[in-house]
């Protein structure tokens, strides 16, 4: 177990590396950060100066190993647009991100996970029929679609919930949560069902599918031959051995959310890292960009590591091939 | 001639085909939607790059089959902030769309066969350094790393010579972003076929590597790495929406269906819901038309799958 942990820390290395490599050289190659940052008229002198002050007179890997030093320690200098410390703008905007995408989470498994044990169960049924055309137009629908269409319809027609913004949110020294005010959570209503729906239809199909491949296995026959009640059945021992690559899946999926978070807080104006992301492209904010795809990077890495992990305590039998069952959109 | 046709009809890919109503209705659609598209010049009632027919007095004009004064038979799904219709600009857009995915996935497949074939037929250290990056971008969602390219990209090239390129940036992203997939199917065939006799016999002969891999491997190779294509044009035709909804994708001067739903967006609060709603629809039914046929492509061609 430990060898495994410490052989998966160090292949995590590497990629950790590489992305520092593409996010400094996106960093020293696009766009000049001098020229950027000095009015119009300074002297060569000053220019040597800053030049020298942000070591860009130093060969290229220093420069590098300067960078991933800085980046370790939280620095990812500043933001051309803003003018203010990338690492700021990304604390100050990750909390909404990180409940979004959480209550997205929450939302597509406790959904997702019954609707796709009814639809295995009633295969034929009217309803369970109703469910899958449900999950192939969440598959087919864009993000971006089914938020304007909640909005047109919740915010616009009815008028029932807010279109945009997080609400009143409480504030704790490093954190503001919109989990405790009523407003907080009428704001979350409509992003969160638009992040979660694809990851719903997503773990709906695939807990389905489990289900069907396991109730026709032999311990299921036995278990229906001892006369167990069909509770018992289907939850108790067929949906149990459904949730290994449920688990997996969701787990990889995460990393699906935090990269659709971009798209939904476009859509919904949600304050978090996402919509920053957006807006930083728009005006080839460097900073900005580099510093995200390093957090990105460190975020699936590690989820890949708990995944990984969580894999090896559920099932010893699934150490090895796992790559395969990755979900990709 | 006939007889040719007969035997395509008969074929177990047709009769799987006929039987399928969900194959034939999706095949339709998309038929439908693709050749609005592709003959837009044609069949649209108004040119929406035209800029001497746009007038300000036809904005907002409603669809014709809600009724009302503004609306009319001129302008079938009625018209958008600048007096351009809808319908003409829907038109276009799905041309652009369409082609934008459609180039993407070739991009995508030259890159991803290249590389897979390269990696599956030399093996050893090219093999795992190849894999190995296809590893490492397959663990990011396509669309940020399209967005991340993108982005770059901006920032790279002056503002002028962007504007003109935007639409080879955006092919070139969301490329750039679904090779792995490709890659890695196709390098699993290669390892497979390189055992073969065909290949040694070619090795044998002492014909060059390069000769093998393209006329030996890669119609041997092709089959399975073409359905997946299928299915990823109906991810790329949406990559590329979502770009150009998130407002780094095509400009409103030429735009795409996402750059109308965009449009559309700024109006759904002052009742315009048609601007967003129509393409949208359009959008959608391409896509999952698209999808349907893939799956069903999938199986059909997949017996075991049955």
């Amino acid at each position: 177990m430990f060898a495994f942990i410490i052989s998966r820390l160090l292949q995590a290395i590497p990629v950790l590396l590489v992305v520092g490599f593409i996010a400094y050289a996106m960093f020293a190659f696009v766009g000049d950060p001098v020229t950027i940052m000095l009015g119009q008229d300074t002297t060569e002198a000053q220019r040597a100066a800053l030049v020298h002050q942000l070591g860009l007179d130093q060969p290229f890997l220093v420069q590098y190993a300067h960078f991933m030093w800085a980046a370790l320690h939280g620095q990812f200098g500043i933001s051309y647009r803003l003018a203010r410390p990338v690492s700021d703008l990304i604390f100050e905007r990750l909390p909404a991100t990180v409940e979004l995408s959480l209550t997205a989470a929450v939302l597509a498994l406790l959904v997702g996970v019954p609707m796709g044990v009814y639809t295995a169960i009633r295969r034929d049924g009217l309803l369970a029929r109703a469910f899958m055309i449900f999950s192939l137009v969440g598959v087919s629908l864009p993000t971006f679609l089914i938020g304007i269409l909640l909005i047109l319809v919740f915010a616009v027609l009815l008028g029932w919930l807010p279109s945009f913004g997080r609400g009143e949110v409480v504030r704790f020294s490093h954190w503001s949560t919109g989990f405790l005010t009523i407003s907080g959570w009428r704001s979350l209503v409509l992003p969160a069902i638009t992040l979660g729906l694809f990851q719903m239809t997503l773990i709906m199909r695939l807990v389905r599918a489990e289900m069907l491949e396991v109730l026709r296995s032999d311990y299921i026959k036995f278990a229906r031959a001892r006369g167990l009640p069909e509770r018992a059945i289907n939850f108790g021992h067929a949906l149990k051995n459904t949730l290994v690559p449920v688990i997996t899946i969701v787990g990889l999926q995460i990393g699906g959310l935090l990269a659709f978070s971009i798209v939904t807080e476009t859509v919904f104006q949600w304050p978090g890292i996402g919509l920053l992301l957006v807006q930083s492209i728009g005006v080839a904010d460097i900073p900005v960009m580099s510093a995200y795809l390093l957090l990105v990077a460190l975020l699936f890495v590690g989820i890949n590591l708990i995944v990984d992990l969580l894999y090896y305590a559920v099932d010893p039998r699934l150490r090895v091939d796992r790559r395969a069952l990755t979900g990709t959109r | 001639m006939n007889r040719m046709i007969a035997r395509v009809w008969d074929s177990d890919f047709c009769f799987s085909f006929r039987r399928s109503p969900v194959a034939l209705v999706s095949a339709l659609l998309l038929l439908l939607v693709v050749a609005g598209a592709v003959f837009s010049p044609w069949l649209a009632p108004h040119d929406p790059s035209d800029l001497a027919s746009l007038s300000v007095m036809d904005s907002f004009r409603p669809p014709a089959f809600i009724g009302g004064a503004d609306s009319g038979w001129a302008w079938p799904l009625g018209t958008d902030d600048q007096g351009r219709d809808l319908l003409s600009a829907i038109m276009y857009g799905t041309r652009i769309s369409l082609a934008v995915g459609a180039l993407a996935i070739a991009f995508a497949l030259a890159v991803g066969i290249a590389t897979g074939l390269v990696a599956g037929y030399v093996g050893g250290v090219v093999d795992s350094l190849l894999m190995r990056i296809a590893d490492i971008q397959l663990t990011f969602p396509a669309i940020l790393i399209a967005l991340l390219v993108d982005g770059v990209v901006r920032a790279a090239l002056p503002r002028d010579v962007h504007d003109r390129a935007q639409v080879y940036v955006l092919v070139f992203a969301i490329g750039i972003a679904r090779w792995p997939q490709f890659a890695r199917t196709v390098r699993g065939s290669t390892l497979v076929e390189r055992g073969r006799e065909y290949v040694m016999a070619a090795r044998v002969i002492g014909l060059p590597s390069w000769r093998i891999m393209l006329s030996h491997i890669l119609p041997n190779v092709l089959g399975p790495v073409l359905v997946i294509a299928t299915l990823n044009l109906g991810l790329a035709i949406l990559d590329e929406a979502t770009l150009s909804f998130l407002g780094v994708g095509l400009p409103p001067t030429q735009p795409s269906l996402g750059t109308l739903i965009r449009i559309g967006n700024d109006f759904l609060f002052s009742g315009e819901w048609w601007i967003t709603v129509f393409p949208g629809a359009t959008l959608a039914v391409l896509v999952l038309s698209i999808n349907l046929l893939g799956d069903w492509l999938r199986d059909a061609l997949n017996p075991r799958l049955r």
